[in-house]
């Protein structure tokens, strides 16, 4: 399949189609390790919001604590951001795109943030579809604090000071699927096209979703047998299909052969190409994507792409029956109720 | 009717001798979850009505159905309606508290009972007034589930027909009660209205104690705490709450969510201007809270002390990354889980200083239900120009129980919302670092996130930073830092309502307290003086203080400070702010999860003034 898009063509200019160069998108130099999965996956970050012509002032970059809540310093220095508490990053996200609906959240967790300390609130937030982009960069250790394993670590892996690792890991994806999560994808740091293209789906989409990026830990767990190390994941990475995100301006040409790529219409009207690399599989079959998360698991496999995907959910803020304009933009006379009303309200306490 | 106590022949004569009236205590009680609220309720919202100062205190357990529960009821045409040590008249309706509730009923006293009873009726210095329940249940017959509650409005209608409460006051309370459904109303007055009739023909009063309408209560207003916190809030344009179930703070936000639909709703698309969010836990709640205050909405979270226990790491956070959200802790009994359905002044220290490292918070003290309106919607305007977290301690005498109040006054001012810069404002200025001190007040300024002027984003952060928001370990710039926020934090005593000072000429004795004690205090000021012992009052408002709480405490040779906790916590406060004033202050304190009484500060006054 190829596709012939515009914002290649004009990426070659040097500006995207609001004017803004690539380094308008990019933040202050990273401070992690030379090598560090969450490097590339800043990068891809940028490159996604550069060719989707996004607004950086228009985005709230959100994280927790940890090496990967470090990261937002590292990207889009043009849009503020907020690097919260370990593992509650969810709850300042959902204050946060509830009270200024109008931006677009971008939150970096990881394995210690999301699935230990903020496991709960994860949940919740899933559970509430607060329109976010949640990428969790997912090691499997705790790099911060020098090498402890996380509640996503493999059983059986070694680390240096702890010893063997004699739990199940938790599969974000797994439960995200659970939660009905409207969109629930995994990628791996090393495969930074795929990272980028479901970046691009994932900012595209309203609703939570959810990006589970193994991004392997140079420094404590890269260990040829570690399920979330470049070796592991060069070598048994399954992509489920081609991933490209077609801006709703671009005409489509794709090319396929019939039965083998699924359109899927997000949003904001833009398309979301998968071409087929498991004859088998369909994205907005839940029962499946529980099958295929369950089945990789035991196989010890690292299935990427699009897992699950089901546009058709309320976010929080229609839910909840929200005005369109942000609850930050209100003015006075409407936070305010009138004197009238207040001495109705006197008038029937007597 | 089972049996009719034999009445000391001296007592009934002494007893209907000097009626009393408008002035005494009643006390029902009942089994939790029978209803009874909605009895005594009505009780205290006729005698309102009548124009009698009165008030209602809950005195109940922590249980859903079937635990003792005791309301007491004080009337008091003086204006005193603080809590009294005993009630003069009970309403016993409990079988098993009956018998000690009986013995608490002091002599002259008087005794409403259920005809049923058969114990506890031998006191000869107390009437009592057999009220035929079942008898009166059997011929109404309600229908099988509303049994319960009809029940209790026998009590009801027997109370008032003794004590010359008027049935048509009843029925108005009732209304208010159910809201206007007039079939309930019609259910409960038709038990109400036949006790009192069985009471005219049947009883006999014996009793001093009565009711007459009065105009003392002319243009003032019946309400609690909570809903008047939640009333401020909504007044003063909250944006964002989120909470999650506590007693006794639940009925705060349950009113948030009462009142907004109708205030607070696009009047076209009937779209909300607000958002409620019930969290999955109090960590949940605050951080939600403090997203929304980053964006610049007005947000807020309500608690209890456990909940501030959970809450304590992001009000560090928002105190050290400068984020405005108002916290309220309508206190209960800790340590612990304690006792979540008593009062308490307990979480003074612990909220002054919640958070790891140097945090230390403003703290506003409401002593009325019109306070908490009027806080309600200060402390945004304070959040919001101090940027920094508000906690607002009530507890639940003030927060659930109902006090009589002038009504609230709409708020003259407008909002203050601080020191935020607009992108016409960056443009204007050319420069912009979020934690530099600009004017010497160690206030910030502060831009929104949707603000698109490239000078305007920055990362907030609980990490050490610099004056732009960049995480720094230099030495220099994490004291500077820290220097400005103390800066701040003296710059918050300007802002903050200052003391309500009642001087006495010539008075040695200087008493200080703050919250919900104020009308005991005030009652016992009035009978101390009675007593030739005058004192002075200091209400405080709000930590940090004024100079003019230290020249208060040097201007009186004997200073106390009132309060409900254990370890004299306001006393403490004021020893780190006041050094010079610290061997001065002597303590009284009181820590039974009982509203506090003027007769005990009293006579613990009496006791200790030299």
């Amino acid at each position: 399949m190829s596709v012939t898009t515009e914002s290649q063509a004009t990426a070659r200019t040097g500006l995207n189609r609001i004017g803004l160069s690539k380094n308008d998108y990019r933040g202050r130099p990273t401070t992690l390790c030379q090598g560090c999965g969450h490097n590339s996956i800043s990068s891809q970050i940028v490159a996604a919001a550069f060719e989707m012509d996004l607004m950086p002032e228009q985005i709230v970059k959100l994280s927790g604590i940890g090496c990967s809540s470090k990261s937002p310093a590292y990207f889009l220095n043009r849009s503020h951001g907020f690097n919260s508490l370990h593992g509650r990053m969810p709850t300042v996200a959902t204050g946060a795109l509830v009270a200024n609906r109008a931006l677009l959240g971008i939150a970096v967790s990881g394995d210690g943030d999301t699935a230990s300390i903020g496991l709960g609130h994860f949940m919740h937030f899933l559970r509430r579809n607060v329109p976010m982009v949640y990428i969790v960069e997912n090691n499997g250790v705790y790099g911060l604090t020098k090498g402890q394993f996380s509640a996503t670590a493999d059983r059986g892996q070694k680390i240096k000071r702890q010893g063997e690792n004699p739990f199940l890991p938790i599969d974000i994806c797994q439960l995200a699927v659970n939660m009905n999560c409207g969109f629930v994808a995994r990628s791996f740091a090393g495969d930074p096209r795929q990272v980028k293209e479901l970046l691009k789906a994932a900012l595209s989409f309203r609703g939570t979703a959810l990006l589970d990026i193994i991004s392997p830990c140079v420094t404590f767990n890269n260990r040829d047998e570690s399920t979330k190390s470049y070796t592991w994941g060069k070598t048994h990475q399954a992509p489920l299909h081609d991933v490209t995100l077609v801006p709703r301006r671009e005409e489509i040409h794709i090319e396929y052969e019939p039965g083998q790529a699924t359109l899927v219409e997000l949003h904001d009207g833009t398309f979301l190409s998968l071409r087929k690399l498991r004859e088998d599989y369909d994205p907005t079959d839940r029962e499946a994507a529980r099958r295929l998360l369950s089945e990789a698991r035991s196989r010890q496999e690292l299935v990427t792409g699009l897992l699950y995907v089901n546009p058709d959910q309320p976010s929080l803020q229609e839910t909840m029956g929200q005005v369109e304009r942000p609850l930050t933009m209100l003015s006075e006379s409407e936070l305010r109720p009138d004197r009238a009303s207040l001495d109705q309200i006197m008038q029937e306490m007597r | 009717m089972s049996q009719q106590p034999v009445i000391d022949p001296a007592l009934a004569e002494a007893t209907s001798a000097s009626p009393i009236v408008n002035r005494f205590s009643i006390v029902a009680a009942t089994v939790n979850g029978s209803g009874s609220q909605t009895s005594n309720t009505a009780i205290i919202r006729a005698l309102f009505r009548m124009g009698i100062p009165v008030s209602g205190k809950n005195l109940f357990p922590s249980n859903i159905q079937g635990l003792p529960t005791w309301f007491t009821i004080r009337v008091n045409e003086d204006g005193c309606v603080a809590r009294e040590d005993s009630a003069e008249l009970l309403i016993g309706i409990n079988p098993e508290t009956f018998l000690q509730d009986v013995a608490e009923v002091p002599p002259g006293g008087v005794c409403f009972y259920p005809d049923h009873f058969t114990e506890g009726l031998d006191r000869t210095d107390v009437v009592y007034y057999p009220m035929p329940v079942q008898q009166l249940l059997r011929e109404l017959d309600p229908p099988k589930e509303l049994r319960e509650y009809i029940a209790n409005m026998v009590y009801v209608g027997v109370v008032a027909e003794i004590l010359g409460i008027e049935l048509p006051e009843i029925r108005e309370a009732l209304l208010t009660h159910f809201q206007g459904k007039a079939k309930a109303v019609d259910s409960n007055m038709a038990m109400v209205e036949a006790a009192a009739a069985w009471a005219r023909s049947s009883l006999v009063k014996r009793d001093r104690y009565r009711v007459e309408r009065i105009d003392k209560t002319a243009g003032m207003i019946l309400v609690d705490g909570n809903t008047a916190a939640a009333l401020g809030a909504i007044y003063g344009g909250v944006g964002f709450a989120a909470w999650y179930p506590i007693t006794p703070a639940s009925s705060l936000a349950e009113a948030l969510q009462d009142y907004l639909p109708r205030l607070r709703r696009m009047p076209e698309s009937g779209k909300a201007t607000y958002a409620v969010v019930q969290a999955e836990d109090e960590l949940a709640a605050i951080g939600m809270a403090v997203g929304a205050g980053w964006m610049g909405a007005r947000a807020m979270t309500s608690t209890s002390g456990p909940g501030v226990s959970l809450m304590a790491e992001f009000a560090g956070l928002a105190f050290f990354a400068e984020i405005p959200i108002v916290v309220w802790d309508v206190q209960r009994m800790g340590p612990s889980t304690g006792l979540p359905t008593r009062t308490s002044q307990g979480d003074l220290m612990f909220v002054r200083y919640l958070g790891h490292g140097d945090t230390k918070h403003v703290i506003l003290l409401p002593g009325s239900p019109r306070e908490c309106f009027e806080f309600g919607w200060k402390a945004f305007d304070l959040a919001e120009r101090l940027q920094t977290p508000v906690f607002v301690l009530t507890d639940l005498d003030i927060g659930m129980n109902l006090w009589m109040s002038e009504p609230f006054d709409y708020p003259e001012e407008p909002m203050d919302r601080g020191k935020v810069l607009t992108a016409a404002d960056l443009e204007r200025l050319g420069t912009f670092a979020r934690y530099r001190d600009v004017d010497g007040d160690g206030i910030p300024y502060r831009t929104l996130p949707g603000n698109e002027h490239p000078l305007s984003a920055h990362l907030v952060r609980g990490t050490g930073h610099d004056e732009n928001a960049f995480y720094t370990e230099r030495p220099d710039a994490w004291e500077r830092n820290m220097e400005r926020l103390w800066r701040k934090m003296e710059t918050a005593r300007g802002h903050v309502p200052g003391p309500i000072i009642d001087s006495t000429p010539g008075a040695e004795i200087g008493l200080i307290y703050f919250g919900s004690t104020d009308l005991a205090v005030r009652e016992a000021r009035q009978t101390l003086a009675g007593e030739g012992i005058p004192t002075s009052g200091l209400r405080l408002r709000a930590v940090p203080f004024q100079e003019e709480v230290e020249a208060f405490i040097e201007a009186h040779r004997q200073v106390f400070v009132i309060e409900m906790n254990t370890d004299g916590q306001m006393r403490q406060l004021l020893q780190v702010e006041f050094p010079r004033q610290a061997a001065r202050l002597q303590s009284l304190r009181k820590n039974d999860g009982l509203p506090l009484t003027a007769s005990w500060i009293v006579a613990g006054l009496r006791h200790r003034s030299e």
